[in-house]
């Protein structure tokens, strides 16, 4: 053992780090041996993830849609998928292996991860080949389209807060204050929320 | 022991009380609270009350206590079509019942991914690899050997105040911001478990996850690992809950919530970002051209009047009163809380009382004389850093309306004459 003040806990073994440590990046580290055709995928996401996100990823009642919503990001109402939102595969990959089908996460082998998420691109019209194998090795040539529309946080240059300026305090608004909605209306707040009843 | 208590909701007589106050007016609310004074004087005195002469339980009766009966009401509320199920969803803490700044602990706030891990901590196991000179496993009486720290801080969701993105949606505080809590965190440094491991050189992020089923990751740059994160076990000194994370959890002081990971079972340092699930498709802020922010981790300077608010109105009439209300900043210290009356024309300075702790929810009160007027009630914090609350409005011409998360902006009330209270937008 190299490190430590302390000498507390013990050194991990090469098993325990494997068992545990699944994680991927953009980068591809973490990527495990493995394939999976579109074809496969299909099947697969019929057994194991349609009841949930639909035949074609179109989101069954409120669960989440994992395809479609192609430039929509500007849209009042923007639909934010796989194929339209997520900057990178990686992503696609991870997350299924590691927590997915909701309620039986861990369940699904490499190659079932590698076939699912060739479908999901094939479902995002991303890959249209139905005859299409992801593998490890050809994972880091596919890009999703929306790769490049993050960037880092810069709220501290928004207006409100880069003045830093003392607020007003008196007369601060030239017209009478007027109320332009109210929750009311819509009432959505749950029976038992409080003393609503007014 | 013989019950002989009311076993009527608590909530249905301050329900009834109001409704009674709304059909005739503030002003008849005060009269019916009085109605028990007569000639000869209130029966509460002159006649001898049960509790006051049969004896009360025991102290075996309740090993581990929980509040009165009369305060059934108190309690976390969810809303139902807010998420698809309940197992991966949100509930929210009842700020409106509340005062100081620590939440009880059976009353804050849940978010979880895969529901709530059961794991006994002789079963819980902490692993870090990656970048680092030796990875190590911990048990957590292993943990419990390092040196300790005591922290209080705020707990607050990205997404909290997200449904008013639009408006006005939900009525009552609770609802509107209550996805916060806060709490003393008992635990050791991050720091200090990262020296143990050896970070190397080039180990410029660390990512912890957690033991649940969703298996929560997020990227966290070395230097706020190294700075003030803590590897906690305990909540306002006891074990945390096991839907807090039990029996381990990772504080991010001052970062939204989802960063805070539960069930914490594993750190591994790398020298670049993971981009998982929970920092691509969620808690990346949409703005209206299309483009997102990501790793927006820091939770700006916020507050909001606890009371009045639409679940707790005005049911005293004419007078003195309370206005109370909480504020935060993941910045830092709170310096400074406005109040305006008037849908923000005019503002008064009000007063902040008790601990002002660092990334810490600090408690204000403005105490005025109400005159049975109409009343657009706001609060505006300032931290020790010089930023203020931002207005609704600014935040949406800056992002649009659909940011989801990191909706910090200044919440109006519509206090009406019979004391009812709204959530309103003023334009």
């Amino acid at each position: 053992r190299e490190s430590g003040i302390f000498k507390l806990g013990r050194v991990a073994t090469q098993d325990e780090i494997a068992a545990w440590d699944i994680d991927v990046r953009p980068d591809g580290q973490g990527l495990p041996e493995g394939s999976g055709s579109v074809a496969d995928g299909e099947v697969l996401f019929a057994d194991n993830c349609a009841v949930c996100h639909g035949d074609f990823g179109e989101g069954v009642g409120r669960w989440p849609v994992l395809a479609g919503g192609h430039d929509s990001l500007k849209d009042d109402r923007p639909e934010k998928t796989i194929g339209s939102y997520w900057p990178y595969l990686s992503t696609v990959y991870d997350y299924v292996r590691r927590a997915m089908p909701f309620g039986n996460a861990r369940s699904m082998s490499d190659d079932d991860v590698y076939a699912l998420t060739a479908y999901l691109l094939y479902l995002n019209d991303v890959v249209t080949d139905e005859e299409f194998v992801l593998s490890k090795e050809n994972f880091l040539e596919v890009r999703l389209p929306n790769e490049e529309n993050f960037f880092m946080d810069d709220r501290s240059e928004e207006p409100h807060y880069a003045s830093k300026s003392e607020p007003c305090m008196t007369n601060c608004k030239a017209d009478e204050v007027k109320i332009t909605m109210r929750a009311r209306v819509l009432d959505v707040t749950p029976e038992d929320g409080g003393d609503d009843d007014a | 022991m013989t019950e002989t208590k009311d076993k009527g909701s608590p909530s249905l007589s301050r329900r009834s009380l109001l409704k009674a106050g709304l059909a005739t007016g503030g002003a008849a609310v005060a009269g019916v609270a009085a109605s028990g004074a007569r000639a000869e004087g209130d029966p509460l005195i002159t006649e001898i009350q049960d509790w006051n002469r049969y004896l009360g339980d025991g102290v075996d009766a309740a090993p581990y206590g929980l509040p009165s009966e009369f305060e059934a009401d108190v309690v976390r509320r969810n809303v139902p079509w807010l998420t698809a199920d309940a197992v991966s969803s949100i509930n929210f803490t009842p700020l409106h019942e509340l005062d100081g700044i620590i939440t009880p602990n059976g009353l804050c706030f849940e978010r979880h991914h895969g529901g709530v891990a059961q794991i006994r901590p002789q079963d819980h196991r902490l692993m870090i690899n990656g970048l680092v000179d030796t990875p190590l496993v911990f048990t957590m009486e292993d943990l419990k050997r390092f040196p300790r720290e005591n922290h209080v801080y705020f707990l607050e969701c990205a997404a909290n105040g997200g449904m008013e993105w639009r408006g006005s949606q939900l009525n009552g505080c609770q609802f509107t911001h209550g996805m916060v809590h806060n709490v003393m965190y008992t635990g050791v440094k991050l720091k200090t478990l990262l020296e143990e491991a050896g970070v190397k050189t080039n180990g410029k992020w660390v990512m912890p996850e957690g033991a649940d089923a969703s298996a929560m990751t997020r990227s966290i740059p070395m230097e706020k690992a190294l700075d003030d994160c803590l590897v906690a076990w305990k909540m306002n000194g006891e074990a945390l809950r096991p839907e807090q994370g039990y029996p381990l959890r990772l504080a991010v002081p001052g970062w939204e919530g989802n960063m805070w990971v539960k069930w914490l079972r594993r750190l591994e340092v790398g020298d670049e970002p993971w981009h998982h699930r929970e920092e691509t498709s969620k808690y990346t802020d949409l703005l209206a051209n299309g483009k997102a922010r990501r790793f927006t981790w820091v939770m700006d300077p916020k507050s909001v009047i606890t009371s009045p608010s639409p679940q707790m109105p005005i049911s005293h009439g004419e007078g003195p009163m309370v206005i109370s209300g909480l504020a935060w900043s993941g910045n830092g210290r709170i310096t400074r809380v406005d109040v305006s009356l008037d849908g923000g024309r005019n503002w008064k300075t009000a007063r902040l009382d008790g601990p002002s702790l660092s990334k810490s929810l600090h408690r204000f009160y403005l105490d005025i004389d109400w005159d049975g007027s109409e009343m657009l009630l706001q609060s505006r914090a300032m931290d020790e850093h010089g930023f203020y609350q931002p207005t609704k409005n600014e935040l949406r011409a800056a992002r649009g309306e659909n940011s989801i998360y990191h909706n910090n902006g200044i919440q109006t009330w519509y206090v009406q004459k019979n004391g009812a209270v709204e959530n309103v937008e003023v334009g």
